[in-house]
């Protein structure tokens, strides 16, 4: 049986500093006391959690505990899903987007989302990445092509890519795809980046490139990542809050939570007594 | 122990045998030897004998539908044999077998199918991408869907008492209401052709919005089918990087479906060339020499721009009516007529078809799957 100590987390990847002191950081996401259902079915119970600014937050729990209808909350693409309805408050730069008033078409702008299967578009790689900011009006072809180097390079993908931008998105492999996907998140200019178990249909050498991307990336945006891969979260994120049938059991610096956490149920998962 | 773990304990005190069968070196008793040689067992011979059987009247059934096919093409080119012949798709209508031909309705139907894909792709188009995509799931779009199918079975000599109905009767309003004098105020450029121009009440437009509701329950389940096999993922993907609803379907959804969606407007415009009930209902002619317009070729769809705005109000006859007509004529001589107007819609009929097959391969290879 393993046991908790400090000897037993992986060492954190380059960018991602787990002893930073997070609490002085101001927040880019703040839930408060947040109720989730489907139909009559209520999946999420008096969520509140803090996400600090440039800084990786890591969801983690078993199947079906809520964290990612929790990470869809946050740019409200469960608003796609009939029947669904959410009580609370979730602040995202200090605004309420629970609001009536909040435009969804915004707010997805500033809060990008990478899903568990990489989605590119059957599109050239080029119109993949330069898909968010047309749609948003950005017409100029000179503009548009330096994005979307800027935007490869962010993703560590443009040495692979530049001699076949015209080329499918469709032809690139998984990894390589993921990391488009992340390109053209970046591309709308986003604050904050939710990511959907990003790495769990990858091979270890794809994950690890997304992991060190995410180290890099977190120095200016926001990172919200739901992983099933405990060892991923620890690699990662700055903060850890874990997740069961719709609570949320703990929050807190991810280094604390993998090493001294205050609840049983989190120490029983982390330990894979259950899960 | 928490009550979470009822299974974590077990799995590991088993650690020394995998589903139940020691690995430990216990040695079971032998099995007798098997054989893999065909042949021997009686039950598997009479599977494999089923099986062939089986095989064998699948095949048959298809060469059969094949075989009554060919017979019935080389019967028609076998009987056309006489008349098909150049000036056969040249010449109009005529009281004589040896000069009758099918041009007008050649153009007559060629009328027809423009207006009525020119109606029926957008409103077919739109009703599938409101059904498929925006309209939240109600009683009523759960009605209209379900319904979808039956109007498509509906047969045709009913839109055609509908299309009398509504569109002719609404065709003999405007007729009385705009006449020639009218028109010319509305439309000062095309004044001297015009003033000439009569409106019929059995004209093209009527014939072609019949048509339209002929096809347009075929061409929305086309369109939706389309649209229902674009993975839903590309719809969320697109909307999580802050497009619109809109956006989403007029970048994403439309352009992965259009293959499907073109050839099932393609298939359903060529089901339309053959209609003859609803048209004969609507009063279209059966004997003329006159073709639309007056436009008797292609190049005087471009010497004759007056004639296009004339062409879609004149009366008209389409092949099939003409094949109809013929085939009831009394002089035997007619029944060669008929069969050759029967090959030209056929050459048509496969002209739209390969075109379906053109457009779907260009539609799809411009998305990059």
């Amino acid at each position: 049986m393993p046991t908790l100590s400090s000897g037993n987390v992986p060492p954190s990847v380059a960018g991602v500093d787990r002893d930073l002191d997070m609490s002085a950081h101001p927040a880019a996401i703040e839930a408060r006391h947040l109720d989730f259902y489907y139909g009559e079915h209520q999946v999420l119970f008096d969520v509140s959690l803090t996400v600090p600014e440039r800084s990786v937050t890591a969801l983690i729990g078993p199947s079906g505990c809520g964290k990612s209808t929790f990470l869809r909350t946050l740019n409200r693409m469960n608003d796609l899903i009939e029947g669904s309805r959410c009580q609370g408050e979730i602040l995202v730069e200090g605004q309420n987007i629970m609001e009536p008033a909040v435009d969804v078409v915004l707010l997805r702008k500033h809060v990008g989302m990478v899903f568990q299967k990489s989605t590119p578009f059957p599109k050239s790689i080029f119109d993949n990445v330069a898909y968010g900011p047309r749609v948003a009006g950005e017409k100029n072809r000179a503009v548009l092509a330096d994005l979307v180097e800027s935007c490869l390079r962010k993703a560590a993908l443009w040495e692979e890519v530049k001699d076949r931008l015209t080329t499918s998105a469709m032809s690139l492999s998984g990894g390589q795809q993921q990391r488009l996907c992340i390109a053209r998140t970046l591309a709308t200019d986003p604050r904050i980046i939710l990511m959907d178990e990003p790495a769990s249909a990858l091979d270890p050498a794809s994950t690890d490139r997304i992991e060190n991307l995410i180290g890099e990336l977190c120095a200016n945006y926001t990172i919200v990542i739901v992983t099933h891969n405990m060892q991923q979260a620890s690699r990662v994120s700055h903060q850890t809050a874990f997740f069961y049938k719709g609570k949320l059991i703990e929050s807190g610096p991810t280094m604390k939570i993998f090493t001294h956490p205050s609840e049983k149920k989190t120490e029983d998962y982390i330990t894979g007594r259950f899960g | 122990m928490s009550e979470q773990n009822p299974s974590g304990k077990t799995a590991r005190t088993n650690a020394g045998s995998i589903n139940g069968v020691s690995i430990n070196g216990e040695s079971a008793t032998r099995r007798p030897a098997v054989s893999f040689i065909s042949g021997g067992d009686r039950h598997i011979r009479s599977r494999l004998m089923l099986s062939r059987v089986f095989a064998w009247l699948c095949r048959f059934s298809t060469y059969a539908a094949l075989a009554v096919l060919v017979v019935l093409l080389a019967a028609i080119f076998y009987s056309s044999i006489g008349r098909l012949s150049p000036d056969f798709v040249t010449n109009t209508n005529s009281t004589s077998p040896l000069k009758a031909g099918i041009l007008a309705g050649l153009w007559g139907s060629f009328w027809l199918i423009l207006f009525t894909a020119m109606f029926s792709v957008p409103v077919g188009v739109g009703s599938a991408v409101y059904l498929e995509e925006i309209a939240k799931d109600s009683m009523l779009v759960r009605i209209i869907k379900v319904n979808l199918a039956n109007l498509a079975g509906v047969p045709s000599i009913v839109y055609g008492i509908l299309g009398y109905t509504v569109f002719r009767t609404s065709a003999a309003a405007i007729a009385t209401l705009f006449d020639g004098k009218h028109l010319i105020g509305v439309l000062g450029l095309f004044k001297v052709r015009l003033s000439k121009l009569p409106i019929y009440e059995d004209n093209i437009l009527v014939g072609a919005l019949t048509l339209t509701l002929v096809i347009l329950p075929t061409v929305i389940a086309a369109s939706q089918e389309a649209l229902r096999s674009v993975p839903s993922s590309i719809r969320v993907a697109s909307l999580a990087l802050g497009a619109t609803r809109w956006q989403t379907i007029w970048r994403q959804v439309i352009p992965a479906a259009l293959p499907g969606i073109s050839t099932g407007v393609i298939l359903s415009t060529s089901r339309a060339i053959g209609e003859a009930a609803p048209l004969i209902m609507l009063g279209a002619l059966t004997y003329t020499s006159m073709c639309p317009g007056g436009i008797e070729s292609p190049l005087e769809l471009l010497t004759k721009p007056a004639q296009l705005l004339q062409a879609p109000l004149d009366q008209f006859t389409a092949m099939p009516i003409e094949i109809y007509d013929w085939s009831k004529q009394p002089d035997a001589r007619f029944t060669s007529v008929a069969a050759s107007g029967i090959v030209v819609l056929l050459v048509v009929l496969l002209s739209i078809n390969s075109v379906a097959m053109v457009v779907r391969h260009f539609a799809s290879r411009r998305l990059k799957w």
